[in-house]
C-alpha cells in the first residue's frame, strides 16, 4: 500500500513518465507541488521569469524531442500568463502538459484571491483539460494526459489541481501504467487505390508538405516519392525541414511569402498531394482560389482536418509516414519532362529572391551565412516578424536541422524561451534564435533564465526599431500611415544583454562582419549578436491578406 | 423558431462530469453555430450522460460532428433526426 499526498503523487507520476525537467514559477496555489518537487532526485526545475516563458521553454523541449514536456504555473495570474504558450502549442500540435495550481475546492467559484476559471479558459486552447477533484484521480489523469498529448495529432493538455487536493492523502496499492502514444488506426485500402490511380495519371502534380510530415518523420519517404514520380515539392512554414533546401525538386515555401515561381507553379498544377497540412490561409491565400485546376489528395492524422477548408478528391486518414510508405511501391516512375520544364521556365522568368550564398549586405544573406556557419545539425528558432519570414525563405534547411517557429499562433516572444528549452533538451547542438527588436522585448526577461542555466543560445537580433511586418502592411495597405509601429526610443540591446550577464557582439559598423559573426557563433553560452536592419527592408513578395496567391506584390527581380 | 429551416438532432454520449457541457457547447458557440435546444440526462447509473442537441442542418454540421468526436469526453456521436419529435413534445410541456 502506498500513501502520499496529491503533490507527491503528481511528482512521482511525472518521474515515472520520464520527465526530467520542468519549467515554471511557484505561487501560493501550487506551493505543495513545489515542495514535493524540491525533494525529487530525478526532476530538475527551471525557474523562468514569466509563466509564458515557462510554457515556451516546455515547447522548446517538446519541439526538439517530439516528447511531451511539462510546465507549472500557479492559479490566477500564473495560469492566465501561461495560456498564450498553451494556445501556441495547440495550433502547432505540440505535446505540452501544463499543470496549474487552483484555489482550494471549497473556494472555487467564490472569486477567491488569485482565482480564475482556468478549466473554462483552457477548453478552447487545449487538446483536453482536467480539473482534479480528488488526489487519487491523479493516478489515472496524469497517464491519460500523456497519452492524449502524444496520440494521433499531438497537442497540449492542461491539469488544474486545487491546493487542498495537492495536500490530500491518497492511498493506493498499484502504480498505474505509464501513459503512452496509442497506435494509429490504419487507412482504408480503397483510399490508397484511388490515390495511386490519381498520382500515376497526373500530368502536373505537386507534393505539399506540412508540419505533420516532420512530426511523423516521413521526410525520407517523401523524398523518394518526389524523385520517383518527378513531383516538385513545396512546403508550409512548419514543413520546411522535410526536404533538403537545395534539392532540385524543392520549390520552398508556398503562400503569403513564397517565391513567385512557387505560387505560380501551384496555380498550374493538376494534382496536389497535401500531406500533414491544414490549409492555413497563410499558405493557401484565398482558399477558394487555391490551386484552381487541381484535384486534391489530402493525408492527415486528424479526421476533422480532412475536407475542413477544401473538399479533397481523396481524403486519407492516417499517419503520413505509414500512408506514404503504403503508396510508394505502387507509384510508377515518371519523368514528366514537360511539367518539370515548365517549372524551370517559371524559375527563369521569376528568379528566386533567396541568396545562394551568405554575406552581410542584406538580412537574407546574413541568415544564409549564419546557416553556413552553424551547420546542418543546428537548431534554428525564430520569433515572429520579418526576420521569421526571411529565415523561412533563406535559411539553408536540411532534414537534420531543427526548426522551431510559431507557425499557427504567430506569437511574438516565442523565440528566446523556446530556444532555452531547445538548448536544455539538446545541450550538444548549436541553438540559434533569429529575433526582432519587437519580439525580443516581449520576453526579454528570460535572458536572466538563460544566463542562470548557462545554455548555449545565440540570438541574432535583427533590429529595425519598429514592428516590421506591421510597418510593411501599413505602407502597402494603409497609405504609409505608420501609426504605433515605430519605436521612438532606441534601446541599447547589447547593454541590456550585458546587464543580464550575456556575452554580446555588435555588427553595427563592424569592419569585418564575417569575423564578428564567426567569433560570436563559436562562443558557447548565452550570446547576443546585434544586427541593425534598415526599416525599409521588405519581406518580398507578399500576397495581400485575403487575396489569392497569384496576387503577389513586390519581389520583381531587376538583375 | 424558424419552422422552414431543416433541423436534425445530434445524439451525443458523453462522460458525465461538470465540464462536459462546456466542451460540447463551446464547439458550437466558438463557430457561431446555434444550438436550438438541448436535452441532457444521465444514463446507466450516472457514469455517462446522453445529450441531444437540436441543430439546423447547416453545411458545417459534418465538421462539427468530427470536432465533437475528437473530444476525449465524447464517447459517441450519431445523427438522430427522428428525435426532433421529442423536442416538439417537450416544447408543449414547457409552454404549459
Amino acid at each position: 500500500m502506498f500513501s502520499m499526498t496529491g503533490a507527491q503523487l503528481t511528482i512521482s507520476l511525472l518521474e515515472r513518465q520520464g520527465i526530467r525537467t520542468i519549467a515554471g514559477i511557484p505561487g501560493g496555489a501550487n506551493l505543495p507541488l513545489y515542495d514535493a518537487l524540491s525533494r525529487s532526485t530525478r526532476i530538475r526545475h527551471v525557474l523562468t521569469r514569466h509563466e509564458q516563458g515557462a510554457g515556451f521553454l516546455a515547447q522548446g523541449m517538446a519541439r526538439v524531442t517530439g516528447l511531451p514536456a511539462v510546465c507549472f504555473a500557479t492559479s490566477g495570474p500564473g495560469a492566465t500568463n501561461i495560456l498564450t504558450a498553451i494556445a501556441d502549442a495547440k495550433l502547432d500540435s505540440i505535446p505540452v502538459i501544463c499543470i496549474t495550481g487552483q484555489v482550494p475546492r471549497a473556494m472555487i467559484g467564490t472569486d477567491a484571491f488569485q482565482e480564475v476559471d482556468t478549466y473554462g479558459m483552457s477548453i478552447p486552447i487545449t487538446k483536453h483539460n482536467f480539473l482534479v477533484r480528488e488526489a487519487r484521480d491523479l493516478l489515472h489523469i496524469i497517464p491519460e494526459a500523456f497519452a492524449i498529448a502524444t496520440s494521433g495529432r499531438p497537442g497540449p493538455v492542461l491539469i488544474d489541481i486545487p491546493r487542498d487536493v495537492q495536500l490530500e492523502t491518497a492511498d493506493f496499492t498499484h502504480w498505474p501504467e505509464i501513459g503512452e502514444r496509442e497506435p494509429v488506426p490504419s487507412c482504408f485500402d480503397g483510399d490508397l487505390d484511388a490515390a495511386v490511380e490519381m498520382l500515376n495519371s497526373a500530368r502536373r502534380p505537386i507534393l505539399w508538405l506540412g508540419g505533420g510530415v516532420v512530426a511523423s518523420g516521413a521526410g525520407q519517404e517523401m523524398l523518394t516519392l518526389a524523385e520517383r514520380a518527378s513531383m516538385p515539392v513545396t512546403s508550409t512554414l512548419m514543413g520546411l525541414t522535410a526536404m533538403p533546401h537545395d534539392h532540385p525538386l524543392n520549390m520552398g515555401m508556398l503562400g503569403m511569402h513564397a517565391q513567385r515561381h512557387t505560387n505560380m507553379a501551384l496555380e498550374a498544377c493538376d494534382l496536389i498531394l497535401a500531406a500533414g497540412v491544414r490549409f492555413d490561409d497563410r499558405a493557401t491565400g484565398k482558399v477558394q482560389e487555391f490551386c484552381p485546376q487541381a484535384k486534391v489528395i489530402h493525408i492527415d492524422i486528424d479526421h476533422s482536418e480532412l475536407d475542413k477548408l477544401r473538399a479533397a478528391s481523396v481524403a486519407i486518414l492516417g499517419d503520413v509516414r505509414e500512408v506514404v510508405g503504403a503508396l510508394l511501391p505502387r507509384i510508377a516512375p515518371a519523368e514528366r519532362q514537360e511539367w518539370i520544364g515548365y517549372i524551370e521556365a517559371l524559375k527563369l522568368a521569376f528568379p528566386s529572391q533567396v541568396p545562394e550564398q551568405g554575406g552581410h549586405d542584406t538580412p537574407q544573406e546574413l541568415i544564409r551565412r549564419v546557416g553556413e556557419l552553424a551547420g546542418e545539425n543546428a537548431i534554428v528558432v525564430t520569433d515572429v516578424g520579418k526576420h521569421q519570414m526571411w529565415t523561412a525563405q533563406s535559411y539553408p534547411f536540411m532534414p537534420g536541422t531543427g526548426w522551431l517557429t510559431s507557425g499557427g499562433l504567430g506569437t511574438m516572444g516565442f523565440g528566446l524561451p523556446t530556444a532555452i528549452g531547445a538548448a536544455l533538451a539538446a545541450p550538444e547542438r548549436k541553438v540559434v534564435c533569429f529575433s526582432g527588436d519587437g519580439s525580443l522585448l516581449m520576453n526579454i526577461q528570460e535572458m536572466a533564465t538563460a544566463a542562470e542555466q548557462g545554455v548555449d543560445v545565440t540570438i541574432i537580433l535583427m533590429n529595425n526599431a519598429c514592428l516590421g511586418l506591421v510597418h510593411q502592411q501599413q505602407e502597402l495597405f494603409f497609405k504609409a500611415n505608420y501609426f504605433s509601429s515605430i519605436y521612438d526610443v532606441s534601446v541599447d540591446f547589447p547593454l541590456i544583454a550585458t546587464g543580464f550577464r550575456w556575452k554580446t557582439w555588435d555588427l553595427a559598423g563592424a569592419a569585418d562582419p564575417d569575423a564578428v559573426l564567426s567569433e560570436a557563433l563559436a562562443h558557447r553560452g548565452p550570446t547576443l549578436i546585434h544586427v541593425p536592419v534598415d526599416r525599409d527592408e521588405k519581406v518580398w513578395p507578399m500576397v495581400p491578406p485575403g487575396a489569392a496567391n497569384r496576387t503577389m506584390l513586390g519581389g520583381e527581380c531587376h538583375a | 423558431m424558424h419552422s422552414n429551416t431543416s433541423r436534425t438532432v445530434l445524439d451525443v454520449l458523453v462522460k458525465n462530469h461538470p465540464g462536459v457541457m462546456s466542451h460540447v457547447c463551446g464547439l458550437f458557440s466558438r463557430r457561431a453555430f446555434n444550438v436550438e435546444a438541448i436535452l441532457c440526462l444521465p444514463t446507466d447509473g450516472g457514469e455517462e450522460s446522453r445529450i441531444w442537441l437540436l441543430v439546423n442542418e447547416d453545411d458545417r454540421l459534418e465538421q462539427m460532428i468530427r470536432q465533437m468526436r475528437k473530444l476525449q469526453d465524447v464517447h459517441d456521436v450519431r445523427l438522430r433526426p427522428a428525435a426532433e419529435e421529442t423536442f416538439a413534445r417537450l416544447g408543449q410541456v414547457m409552454r404549459e
